[in-house]
């Protein structure tokens, strides 16, 4: 089945060029997809801001704003650390990128384990619908903003937890030789555009949920 | 393939010495925005500050979407697809915001 | 036949190759069994409906399942039909033919798209056995969200797993067109079938995620309680509104453009002509899927929207009525002085822009404003909608049912039969759906089970309509499963027409080409009325020599 054989994935392309561009376009295009997805909540987010603005600043101060920033934080070096393994792969130095993936799921598990800590305290105090203690302040809206903020900061950590999947098993298959460098240097890049997509998901999040004026 | 996994045809170790030495740019360049972002909330600035942060969040996402995703290297065709969904989602926001804005008005 | 390479259908017989196959012809025809099925399956939820119409009082079912019956009408036809069908059948089997291409960029992607639709149907017809939803296709909160005593997370789940298939199949449409055209193929010189799909792509990629969060909302709410459109807590229902309908509405330009895209290839061939202004209507399948985002607010003018959104969204949908308009004047102007073709396909797309132009213009009446306040929620929006996705889309795909039937099977359908079945389901439509824009206009209410006695005659007309209407649809499905019996014997080429697929035999080959052509002609390069009078006139010529 493979014709025009540049690998034997490339199938029906014709140049390795063809292949490249197909690829990175398609994940581009995944990625418009995966923008538009949390493009509905981040919109949700807006319109309360603009019915109930009070209240959500009001409820938003109830937010480690700390914790959010030291979060960001870890993204950002984290996708610093993609960016790393990245170029070692396109210079097809096996080790180096499969150490920097791993640096990248550590930190990915460093903000997983922050959010842990976040939720866990907003349990205890009530915050969390449906579960735990009840819900501590009447003001209207407030009750709705951490709901948005636990739908929107769930779907984002889900996507995380994801990406942590996908590049763990990529730094393995990378360290074992399963994804040869630098010829597949294009499986990193994808798995980088993810990763770098899901931190500037936060990068909107943390401001529009933790940083309201206080 | 030597010890430390290098094939012959990689890139070459002086344009890689180059890209990191950007990614540690933009990476502090990233931090600066944050640490400024955090530090904005201190001070009120009514509705601006929304629009300082959300503005700092932009930059942050055009220093990450040129240099880590790489869209500097990509053909103004890529670069169209990237922002395109973006702006799509503007329209989203312009002409739904727009109920909210002009009820009981 | 000349010793060439198997045709795909040939190619290996087992189930297992024919379930688990990369290869874009039989992934189609995969697509091809699901989406007949699902069809009718939504046909007989609707059949319950229209008996209990046939009688003004409720009495064949209960409230409760009449609305069951018609939520899952709307379910099934909308994401397991009208979207899939002419992209997942013709668009999957077509696009790579059409370009000179082996195959889609993501084979591989494109047999699991099929896979997760057929995944996704099968939780949705799961849950329609556990009792279905009754909230309509449109799942309005808060009573989807909070106060529905019926399978909705379920439904949903099967809706959102089949979402992920739509996702795919736009990015396998959009990456081949860009990367995989053959040498000399250029833009303005595919099909317009390819500029059609190539619009929809765009429209299901951006459209499709926002439905996906819109209803993973409202599963939230219900599983977890994490209400974000509870009115008590502050919530606006309109917020589900905007986000549903942001979705929604481009979502039936899905349904449309796949089918504008049939109906160009259909008359073109059926004409023996070449399109009239073909730039017009390649630009016309990116603007209706351009402004198609801005109009949805016109399915909230009474919502409690606030007018002046609501005035902009009425101005944005008569100006989306242009490039439609555009599309149907050129294809008219295509078959002036055309060699028209009265065989099956060219009936069906001869009837589809005369029940387009009526679902378009009825569509005008409901963006504005005041028009809209006396006749929403009422039968005339029902006709106005199936005049579109009935009486166009599905007599488009119809028609590409049997304008391809040959290439795709290697098998003629009988004509006459094609005509009977087309003058059938002509007849059967307009006698179910005319009556409806005037009880609409008269008052009644869609989605309730009975209704002013005055209103019987009309009802029952429509009734009768309907049962004429399923013996046409059964119709296809009898004589064509019988040519099935037959061997292969259709030509390459039995309708003469311009196109990529009909220089390959039929069916086609595995590698669909044995060389990638390259390509000189513009798109259908079909005489003109001079070229071909002057052709007549020297045959003429050398007869009399």
């Amino acid at each position: 089945m493979a014709e025009g054989g540049v690998h034997p994935h490339a199938g029906h392309f014709t140049t390795e060029r063809q292949h490249r561009r197909a690829g990175m376009l398609g994940m581009w295009l995944f990625l418009a997809t995966e923008l538009m997805m949390f493009g509905g909540l981040f919109m949700g987010i807006l319109v309360y801001r603009v019915s109930l603005g009070e209240a959500l600043n009001q409820a938003s101060r109830h937010l480690d704003m700390m914790l959010g920033g030291a979060n960001t934080a870890i993204l950002l070096t984290s996708s610093a650390a993609m960016a790393l393994a990245v170029i070692a792969g396109r210079e097809g130095r096996r080790r180096a990128a499969a150490g920097w993936l791993g640096a990248t799921v550590a930190l990915g598990f460093a903000f997983l384990a922050i959010k842990g800590v976040e939720y866990r305290r907003e349990y205890a105090e009530g915050l969390m619908p449906h579960i735990g203690p009840a819900f501590p302040f009447e003001a209207p809206g407030m009750e709705l903003f951490f709901n948005l903020y636990f739908a929107a900061t769930g779907l984002h950590a889900l996507h995380l937890a994801i990406g942590i999947g996908l590049v763990a098993v990529l730094a393995v298959r990378i360290a074992t030789g399963g994804i040869a460098l630098p010829g597949r240097a294009i499986v990193p890049e994808c798995a980088g555009l993810y990763w770098h997509f899901v931190d500037i998901v936060w990068v909107f999040l943390y401001p529009l949920l933790y940083l309201s004026a206080r | 393939m030597t010890k430390s996994g290098h094939t012959q045809d990689g890139m070459p170790a002086a344009e890689a010495r180059r890209q990191r030495t950007t990614v540690g740019r933009v990476f502090l360049a990233l931090l600066a925005l944050l640490a400024l972002t955090m530090s904005v909330t201190t001070v009120d600035l009514g509705w601006m500050n929304v629009a300082v942060n959300l503005g700092i969040a932009a930059a942050k996402t055009v220093l990450i979407l040129w240099y880590f995703m790489h869209l500097r290297e990509e053909g103004p065709f890529l670069r169209f697809f990237a922002v395109a969904a973006a702006f799509w989602l503007g329209l989203l926001f312009a002409l739904g915001l727009s109920d909210w804005m002009t009820r009981g008005a | 036949m000349s010793a060439a390479a198997p045709s795909y259908v040939q190619d290996r017989h087992t189930v297992r190759s024919w379930l688990f196959s990369t290869d874009h012809k039989r992934v189609a025809v995969l697509y091809l069994i699901a989406v007949t099925s699902f069809f009718f399956i939504g046909s007989v939820a609707i059949g319950v409906v229209r008996l209990e119409l046939f009688t003004a009082a409720p009495d064949v079912v209960s409230a409760d399942i009449y609305n069951r019956a018609f939520s899952l009408h709307g379910v099934l036809m909308v994401w397991f039909f009208l979207i899939p069908s002419i992209p997942g059948v013709f668009g999957n089997f077509l696009i790579p033919l059409m370009i000179g291409a082996r195959d889609m960029a993501f084979p591989r992607l494109n047999l699991a798209s099929w896979w997760i639709f057929v995944a996704g149907g099968a939780v949705t017809i799961g849950a329609m056995i556990v009792g279905g939803v009754d909230t309509g296709w449109t799942f309005y909160t808060p009573y989807s969200s909070m106060f529905s005593n019926s399978y909705v997370v379920l439904t949903i789940a099967g809706i959102f797993i089949a979402g992920f298939s739509t996702i795919l199949t736009a990015i396998n449409f959009i990456v081949t067109v860009h990367t995989l055209r053959a040498p000399g193929m250029t833009w303005f010189r595919l099909p317009l079938f390819v500029w059609s799909h190539y619009a929809t792509a765009i429209v299901m990629l951006l459209a499709t995620p926002v439905l996906a969060i819109t209803l993973a909302l409202v599963s939230v709410e219900r599983v977890f309680g994490i209400g974000i459109f509870d009115p008590a807590l502050g919530g606006d229902p309109l917020l589900y509104q905007h986000l549903f309908w942001f979705y929604s509405h481009p979502a039936v330009y899905i349904m449309i453009l796949p089918a504008m895209g049939v109906i160009s290839e259909l008359i073109t061939a059926g004409s023996h002509r070449r399109i009239f202004g073909y730039s017009y209507v390649a630009f016309s399948s990116i603007a209706i899927a351009v402004i198609g985002f801005l109009v949805w607010g016109h399915h909230m003018f009474v919502s409690g929207q606030s007018v002046y959104a609501g005035m902009m969204f009425s101005a944005m949908s008569f100006l989306v009525a242009v490039p439609s308009a555009i599309k149907v004047y050129n294809w008219s102007a295509t078959m002036y002085k055309g060699q028209i073709a009265l065989h099956t396909p060219m009936l069906y797309a001869m009837g589809f822009v005369g029940l387009f132009v009526i679902g378009g213009v009825t569509g005008l009446f409901l963006a504005s404003l005041a028009l809209d306040v006396h006749v929403t929620d009422t039968f005339f929006v029902v006709a106005h909608f199936h005049y579109i996705m009935v009486g166009a889309s599905v007599m488009a795909y119809l028609g590409a049912v049997h304008f391809w039937w040959p290439k795709i099977t290697g098998r003629m359908y009988p004509e006459t039969w094609g005509r009977a079945a087309a003058a059938v389901i002509f007849v059967g439509f307009n006698v179910t759906f005319l009556p409806q824009f005037v009880l609409g206009y008269l008052g009644q209410p869609r989605r309730y089970h009975a209704y002013w006695p005055e209103l019987e005659l009309l009802n029952q007309i429509s009734t009768a309509g309907a049962a004429v209407l399923a013996v046409g649809y059964l119709m296809p499905l009898v004589y064509l499963g019988m040519t099935l019996a037959r061997k292969p014997d259709a030509p390459a080429n039995p309708f003469e027409a311009a196109g990529l697929e009909w220089t390959v035999p039929s069916p086609p080959p595995r590698e669909n080409f044995a060389a990638i052509p390259r390509v000189e002609n513009e798109a259908y390069d079909y005489p003109t009325p001079e070229e071909e009078a002057r052709a007549a006139h020297a045959a003429e010529q050398a007869g009399h020599g």
